[in-house]
């Protein structure tokens, strides 16, 4: 697209600076008796965010409360910030499950590359973006916490419906 | 024996001047009740401030603390209170210290002798005039006091040992000198009307004459940007111009000693509205009738002067915020030239005219409330308004930086301007 240039005249002879002031001042006064408010009052009011919107993590669980995960290692491998811990565990019956299961949400970039590759759908971004903490610490979600969460999950890009509709 | 009952009458009527010790008594009560409505009006302002600029830029403003945001000027204060007091090394301590306070009183002084309502009478003591000090020289005092505020700006800057606030500083006392000159002798207009400096005499002749923003509309104009320019209010806030002097004189100053500056500046805008309603639009003279400004005074009649002053100060302290949100500032030349090259000539002709005129009408004989001597002015005011506002006001009063520029080099400006990137890469 052209970049529109415009050379504006000044006003020279017709310019009155007294006169230009006061209807400055009836311009202003519009604005104060029928204000054009966009403003929203964030903690009491909130703009709906979108269906793709991409914030912290959430792990699914099974009906009896467990994590979907089965340890596959898909998602540490295919993360390109490098920030999920993975340490496989295998239980009685010879299931494997993710005995730790840390995200480093400093590190996050935030792709949703592991939510993409997950062949189980376990781990999951979340619509979600209030996480302020306390301490640095607190940054690295681990297992309990991704499962406890309960904000809803990003939806993924439909290839069939582009646009989301 | 008959001494003693007049004083006694004298006593116990209370459309009669009270006697000495009720008058000393009721001055320390009017101080006290004047400098608490004052400072709360003051800390009020601040609020009235941040919640116009608010709404002309179309946003919310203030509204957390309290209901609506209302006692957001008792949370500031608390968080000035608490925070750090920081003194810059090599300052002058005496005076970087005593700066704020210099600022600040002036402002508070000149209240004391505007009227602010008719005359209170009080049962059993007598008449009370509803002002903190009515003094026979009110003028005069004001224009001496109200000129000393400048010190306390001009010393923050310099004893702050910083560039930045040094030149502030100046700035401040250049541009004090620049429209002191026009803002004094604009009210010479106003003084020769009236014959008169008593502040009370000023609000009589109006009521008897007619307000006289109508008959020296010049004079008020010029008394306004004038006011304008002492208080450093937008469009002459050069002092402090952020853009390019950090904060100007109090660049270095923190906590409570930072918002003394702030505090005088509306305090000042306060002074500054009180005086121009005062001076041209009749004090506390309710328009449209003569009922309020004739004895016999009553507690009525005092409640609804002071409300009619109280609405007429409110409407200048809200075009001083109205106007602070409104235009750009000047640049310094063009705040000079204003001072200087503008105003001043303007007010010495207009000081003329208005004496010229006084005169004639007098030798004519035409008595000072007669509609003939008020027509005269009003007329005489009507060809100045005219003359200045659309004829002399092109261009003039303020010029812009091209107006330096010769028309020659205008145009072959303009013409590089077309021939310009941008222009060559869209024909490309």
């Amino acid at each position: 697209m052209a970049i529109k240039t415009r050379v504006v005249d000044r006003p020279t002879a017709s310019a009155s600076y007294v006169r230009a002031t006061f209807q400055g001042l009836a311009l202003t006064f519009k604005h104060l008796v029928d204000p054009h408010k966009v403003t929203v009052q964030y903690p009491e009011e909130k703009w709906d965010i979108g269906p793709r919107w991409r914030g912290t993590h959430r792990m699914l669980t099974t009906e009896d409360g467990k994590a979907k995960c089965v340890a596959c290692g898909l998602c540490p491998t295919v993360c390109p910030a490098n920030c999920i811990k993975l340490v496989p565990g295998v239980d009685e019956q010879g299931n494997r499950y993710p005995a730790v299961f840390d995200i480093d949400e400093f590190r996050c970039i935030f792709c949703g590359y592991c939510q993409e590759v997950c062949p189980e759908e376990a781990i999951h971004l979340g619509r979600h973006y209030e996480n302020a903490e306390y301490e640095r610490k607190d940054f690295v979600y681990d297992l309990k916490r991704l499962t406890s969460q309960t904000h809803p999950v990003c939806e993924m890009w439909d290839p069939a419906d582009p646009k989301g509709e | 024996m008959n001494h003693m009952t007049a004083l006694l009458l004298q006593v116990a009527d209370p459309q009669m001047p009270p006697t000495q010790g009720m008058f000393v008594l009721f001055g320390l009560i009017k101080a006290g009740v004047a400098f608490g409505v004052y400072m709360l009006c003051v800390a009020y302002t601040t609020l009235l401030e941040r919640w116009l600029a608010a709404w002309i830029q179309d946003r919310i403003g203030p509204n957390r603390a309290g209901p609506k945001g209302l006692l957001q000027p008792i949370a500031d204060g608390i968080k000035n209170f608490m925070k750090e007091e920081a003194l810059p090394g090599g300052a002058n301590k005496v005076l970087f210290i005593l700066a704020p306070a210099i600022a600040f009183v002036p402002a508070m002084l000149t209240w004391a002798v505007i009227p602010f309502a008719s005359p209170l009478p009080v049962p059993g003591v007598g008449l009370i005039d509803m002002a903190v000090a009515d003094l026979p020289v009110g003028f005069l005092f004001i224009l001496a006091i109200s000129s000393l505020g400048v010190y306390g700006i001009t010393i923050a800057g310099w004893s702050s040992n910083n560039k930045y606030a040094l030149l502030g500083g100046l700035r401040a006392s250049a541009q004090m000198i620049s429209y002191e000159i026009a803002m004094g002798m604009s009210t010479v207009c106003v003084l020769l009307l009236v014959g008169n400096v008593n502040l009370s005499a000023v609000i009589a002749q109006q009521q008897g004459q007619g307000w006289n923003v109508l008959l020296l509309t010049l004079a008020f104009f010029i008394f306004a940007i004038s006011s304008l320019a002492e208080t450093n209010r937008v469009p002459f806030d050069l002092p402090e111009s952020e853009s390019e002097l950090v904060a100007g004189y109090h660049a270095e100053y923190s906590s409570m000693r930072y918002s003394m500056f702030p505090l005088a500046e509306y305090a000042n805008i306060i002074t500054a509205s009180g005086l121009m309603v005062t001076l041209f639009f009749g004090g506390w003279d309710i328009p449209f009738t003569q009922w309020d400004n004739t004895p016999p005074w009553t507690v009525l009649k005092t409640a609804l002067t002071l409300g009619a002053y109280f609405v007429k100060v409110f409407f200048f302290v809200f075009s001083f915020i109205w106007i602070r949100w409104t235009v750009p500032r000047f640049r310094y030349d063009q705040l000079m030239a204003l001072g200087w090259k503008v105003l001043l000539p303007m007010v010495l002709v207009y000081i003329t005219a208005v004496a010229s005129l006084l005169l004639a009408l007098d030798a004519g004989g035409v008595a000072h409330t007669s509609y003939a001597f008020r027509g005269a002015f009003l007329g005489m005011n009507v060809g100045f308004v005219v003359l200045v506002f659309w004829v002399l006001d092109r261009g003039r009063i303020v010029s812009p930086a091209y107006s330096r520029i010769e028309r020659a080099r205008i145009a072959h400006l303009r013409e590089g301007a077309g021939r310009s990137d941008f222009a060559a890469r869209k024909g490309a």
